[in-house]
């Protein structure tokens, strides 16, 4: 049986030496075929004495077994060594850019204004809107600037022919949203508005928040925490704020809103002209006049009412010192804007 | 409005600093704009006085000077001006002076002579816009004091802003009295009146509109010097106030304006024909005004008058035939009230804005027209010299104005500034700013002063007390409210997703301008009628867009002219048309797309950096149509429209309304404009394109899917949507799916005849279908084609 020690030595080495999976297959059949060399050794058992036989035949398949073994781990080597290199011949550059459109964006303005809006409709405010085209009585009348008050000078307004004008500013959407839904009521209403005056700072259209809560048992007191809050909620900091006393025909008392500078943190700088302090706002109680225009008994309810310029809040957070470039969309300008929500 | 911090403390004891009292006034309603010196900086300059002027020997208009400062030894200065003479008192800039301007004094020769310094005019010195000569100081000037402390130019002048609603705010007593109700002080100043009179003569004067002008003071002086000069101190206080200098008469009428709030004018007596009398203009009445222009004065305007005509436009500006020169020596002054009703938008109207009329628009104290004549007099004579006859007030007291009492309530003051003020804190308030104030039951009875036109009603009170005590004393409180649902109807889908949308498709928001390009509208719309401006800020911003095509259209051209090659933009915003009454405004979703289909990139195909087309903008429209819940409510059918290619222009329809466009712009406007790309563009009308129906649950099958191709021919009039109409009618409820996934036309094919290659997708709910059932639908399909659309089934 010296015989089966060599043949079981020259299988193990043929199978080490197989480079392939085909030429492991040729091996299997070669030794462990039907008509394999070591399978001949099995049927050639009948030639063995019968009381060895046993102990011959456990020889030869214990041989079997070392060798299908031999023949298990080679396939298994060759195929991962097969993985290896296809994976190997898969690599890509990573580094290389991705395929498709390009990711466009909204305009900063916008951006602002729909925070804005989350904003408000959290603190419990609606939004309403209104028409651009106005007609005086909702953009001076009702808002207690008679004609010939001092008060048009301030605003230089653009006309129709038909007497019509493209509103001044968003406080008309007070008087629509009052005549239309009555008191009690908190809105605001963002908007474009339009005045005929171009330079540096002014655009003949602009952007305007109006604010108007009105209600049996609103106060100047409300008023100054929902102004402090919104402020502090849309710089997302701690700011001070101070109302200064001013005059708006629509509103007594009136106030200018300044809040803190945003970029000195009040120190002073060019922002704010070495104030410390950006004015950011109008606000006051609504007139009297202005809720009986809008069909409300002024002395059962008040009112606050506030206005502030959007382009202006977008330009503070951005920081954008120059109102120009939102009206001129150079898409090199808008967009560095392209950032998840407002 | 300018007031120098010297002249307020004349009539008040200022407890602060000029910073300081500008951030008070400031916070008290009454802004400071700019805090500044009576004179730009400059060093090295003394009073001097000119000891001797001799010819220059090599130039005739120069001087040589022997000038004193006081003390050592006299200096020598060549000096250019006429008025440079021996024993004058002048402002010398010794050598190392700085003077406005970055100007530095050497000693120089002038012309071979030797000047030491350089005596200085008011120009020189930012005093003035212009000077015909060297400064001249009084006799008692101090020799050797530097200028700048013997004249006060580090004095600081503030420069308020009042608010329109302050015209008792429009003067130095005006301010003072803010400041006095501010510091718990009180209006002190001058004594005014008193003097005797000179003469009995006097003028009469009818008042023929007396409720609108129901009070008029006036005075004649006789033998008045006007071609004095005002002393240096009055000149350098209006100067600081922004008025010029003119003569004694006038400068004494603006500074008692400035001084009092009460505007004046003067006349020349010797020129005035009878009396005066005060009426409104017939139409169209012709006025000859101080500067010259000669207007017709409207109906609604009060005119001064004399027996030959207007001599002024009341309480806006003098006429030019009474006027004052410096020959005047007889004057009838005038101090006035004019309502504010008969002043009111004249001057706007007129485009005459005045000192005068600013205030009287406002409101002008209607009791203090003697004392301001008497101010005037008390000014005038010493500087001028004459005779003032006594002051002559001519009234139709039922027409001045009254101030009633106004009720304040104690509940509604802590109702609306939602803070509790002790009572002796309002009264101190209201009574500070000279209010009568009488307590009651419910809170108090207040009586403004005469000069307080702002306060009728009490929120006007409310608001004195609040701006008084400072908006600082009032807390900040959270309001309670109900916590009531808001209704949110998902019919109207969030702003920011449509947009969102759109921008994770490659578009840019933007945002252009409501009022176009008339020419450019024009050209893209034709005969379509827009909204224009009466004042439009520029001929190309004039008309109101009727299409925000116009304004993307132009966005998109400057960026190519700033070497962008693939734009897209979108905005979302307002279109206006013109209609019958009312003007319509549309909220409107548009865009633009332009260039490449896709961004220059590797690994795509040469295809797929084209120029976009049609359908690579129809497919964002399709993706914002899916989110509205029912995108086969929505038909794109061959439209016209002259702004775009006739052949490649679509009108969005949804349940057959129209709702908007999308087409490629016209290939000669592509030219015009000068586009690289020819832009594709589409306009929806945002509310009824995009409403939303809400999402609802629709079983999906479990059982296997059947796909069949079948590729037709067809004539090119044959449009996809008839085509697909057919093909949904014929296969019945069992088809899921129909794809296009090739559309052909050329070699093999007929002309005029294209292929369509469709992809029909089979399933039932409940059963899987049998090769037998869709053999049976697709023959009912491909008979239905043959017959009604000719079409030829390619094998």
């Amino acid at each position: 049986m010296a015989d089966l020690t060599v043949i079981t030595r020259q299988a193990l080495d043929e199978v080490a030496a197989c480079a392939d999976l085909a030429a492991l297959e040729d091996a299997r059949v070669r030794w462990l075929g039907k008509k394999g060399s070591l399978t001949a050794q099995l049927k050639s058992l009948g030639d063995v004495d019968a009381a060895e036989r046993p102990a011959a035949g456990a020889r030869i398949n214990d041989a079997k077994e070392q060798v299908r073994a031999a023949l298990d781990a080679r396939r298994e080597e060759l195929r991962s060594a097969d993985i290896e290199r296809r994976l190997d011949a898969g690599r890509i550059d990573v580094t290389l850019p991705g395929r498709g459109e390009e990711q466009g964006g909204l305009h900063p303005v916008t951006k602002t204004r729909l925070r804005i809006e989350t904003l408000f409709r959290r603190a419990g405010f609606e939004v309403a809107s209104g028409p651009e085209i106005e007609d005086d009585f909702h953009n001076f009348g009702a808002l207690n600037i008679p004609p010939d008050h001092p008060a048009r000078a301030m605003h230089d307004t653009f006309y129709f022919p038909d007497g019509r004008l493209l509103r001044t500013h968003t406080s008309p959407v007070q008087i629509r949203a009052l005549l239309e839904h009555g008191a009690p009521l908190a809105i605001i209403a963002p908007g474009r508005v339009y005045r005929c005056d171009s330079d540096m700072t002014h655009s003949p259209m602009f952007h305007q928040l109006e604010g108007l809560a009105v209600g049996e048992n609103v106060s100047f007191a409300n008023m100054k925490a929902v102004l402090h809050g919104f402020l502090q909620a849309f710089f997302e900091r701690d700011l001070a704020m101070r109302l200064r006393p001013s005059y708006f025909p629509f509103t007594e008392p009136s106030a200018e809103v300044d809040m803190s500078c945003v970029f000195c943190d009040g120190k002073g700088c060019r922002t704010c002209r070495h104030t410390g302090w950006l004015e950011i706002s109008g606000c006051g109680m609504v007139h009297p006049s202005v809720l009986r225009a809008s069909g409300v008994d002024p002395e059962r309810y008040i009112g606050y009412a506030f206005g502030a310029g959007i382009d202006r809040l977008a330009m503070l957070r951005y920081g954008v010192n120059d109102l120009r470039p939102f009206f001129e969309n150079d898409v090199r300008f808008l967009r560095q804007f392209r950032t998840f929500g407002a | 409005m300018k007031v120098p911090y010297s002249w307020l403390a004349e009539w008040v004891k200022v407890p602060w600093q000029a910073p300081e009292l500008g951030s008070r006034l400031t916070m008290a309603g009454i802004e400071l704009e700019a805090l500044a010196s009576a004179a730009p900086p400059f060093s090295g300059v003394v009073v001097a006085q000119i000891v001797s002027a001799e010819p220059h020997p090599q130039a005739d208009k120069l001087q040589v000077c022997r000038v004193s400062t006081g003390s050592g030894a006299t200096l020598q200065i060549v000096c250019g001006a006429g008025n440079a003479r021996a024993g004058l008192k002048s402002a010398l800039a010794l050598v190392g002076a700085q003077l406005p301007g970055d100007l530095t004094i050497k000693a120089a020769k002038v012309r071979g002579v030797e000047s030491q310094g350089m005596l200085a005019s008011a120009k020189e010195l930012g005093l003035a816009e212009a000077s015909a000569g060297i400064l001249e100081l009084p006799q008692d000037a101090p020799l050797g004091r530097p200028l700048r402390e013997y004249l006060a130019l580090d004095e600081p002048v503030l420069d308020l802003n009042v608010t329109p609603n302050r015209g008792d705010a429009m003067s130095v007593v005006g301010i003072a009295r803010e400041v006095a109700a501010l510091a718990g002080t009180k209006v002190s100043g001058p004594a005014i009146g008193g003097a005797p009179a000179g003469h009995a003569e006097r003028l009469a004067v009818s008042l023929e509109a007396p409720a609108a002008c129901p009070r008029f003071a006036g005075c004649i002086l006789r033998g008045v010097n006007n071609r004095a000069e005002a002393p240096l101190w009055m000149r350098e206080r209006l100067r600081r106030a922004g008025v010029r200098a003119i003569s004694p008469v006038v400068d004494v009428t603006n500074y008692v304006m400035l001084e009092l709030g009460q505007p004046m004018h003067a006349y020349d007596l010797k020129k005035l024909r009878g009396g005066i009398r005060v009426r409104r203009a017939h139409a169209a009445e012709l006025v000859t005004l101080l500067d010259g222009q000669a207007i017709n004065a409207p109906a609604d305007v009060l005119l001064i008058t004399d027996d030959e005509g207007a001599v002024g436009l009341a309480g806006i500006m003098g006429g030019l035939r009474t006027a004052v020169s410096a020959e005047t020596t007889d004057v009838f002054l005038e101090s006035a009230y004019f309502s504010p009703d008969a002043v009111l938008g004249r001057a706007r109207r007129l485009g005459l804005q005045t000192d005068a009329s600013q205030r009287f628009e406002r409101g002008v104290d209607p009791t203090q027209q003697g004392r301001a004549i008497e101010r005037a007099i008390a000014l005038l004579t010493p500087m001028a010299g004459g005779t003032a006859g006594a002051v002559e007030v001519t009234q139709s007291a039922a027409h001045l104005p009254q101030r009633s009492a106004v009720a304040l309530r104690a509940k509604q003051l802590t109702r609306v500034l939602g803070v509790e003020l002790s009572a002796e804190r309002v009264e101190a308030a209201l009574a500070g700013l000279q209010m009568q104030v009488t307590r009651n039951a419910s809170g108090w009875q207040i009586t403004p002063a005469a000069h307080r036109f702002d306060i009728g009603i009490e929120a006007d009170l409310i608001e004195e007390v609040a701006r008084v005590v400072g908006f600082e004393a009032i807390p900040e409180t959270d309001a309670l409210g109900p916590q009531r649902f808001r209704s949110l109807p998902e019919e109207h889908p969030p702003e920011g997703a449509v947009l969102g949308m759109l921008a994770a498709r490659g578009y840019q928001e933007a945002i252009t301008f409501a009022f176009v390009d008339p020419a450019l509208q024009e050209r893209l719309f034709p005969g379509r009628p827009a909204l224009a401006l009466s004042n439009p800020i520029a001929s190309d911003l004039s008309v109101m867009r009727v299409s925000l095509w116009p304004g993307l259209l132009r966005a998109a051209l400057e960026n190519q002219r700033r070497q962008a090659d693939r734009i897209r933009l979108f905005e979302h915003g307002t279109r206006f048309e013109a209609g019958d009454g009312s003007p319509r405004e549309t909220d409107t979703l548009a865009g633009l797309a332009c260039g490449a289909r896709l961004p220059e990139q590797w690994g795509v195909s040469k295809d797929m950096r084209a120029a976009a087309e049609f359908y690579d903008v129809k497919s964002d429209l399709a993706a914002l149509f899916v989110a509205t819940g029912e995108p086969r409510s929505f038909r794109f059918e061959p439209g016209s429209q002259p702004a775009l290619h006739p052949g490649r222009t679509a009108r969005v329809l949804r349940c057959g309304q129209p709702v908007g466009w999308l087409g490629e712009l016209h290939p000669t406007l592509v030219q015009a404009l000068d586009f690289t790309y020819p832009p594709i563009l589409f306009e929806l009308d945002f509310d009824a394109a995009l409403a939303v129906k809400r999402a609802s649950y629709e079983e999906i099958s479990r059982f296997p899917q059947v796909r069949r191709d079948l590729a037709i021919v067809v004539d090119e009039s044959v449009t996809l949507s008839s085509l697909a109409e057919r093909v949904t009618l014929a296969a019945s409820s069992l088809l899921r799916d129909l794809r296009i996934f090739d559309v052909y036309r050329g070699p093999g094919l007929e002309k005029g005849r294209k292929s369509v290659a469709l992809g029909l997708i089979f399933q039932a709910i409940s059963r899987t279908l049998t090769d037998d059932d869709v053999e049976r639908l697709m023959a009912s399909v491909i008979g239905d084609l043959r017959e009604n659309l000719n079409a030829r089934i390619r094998e």
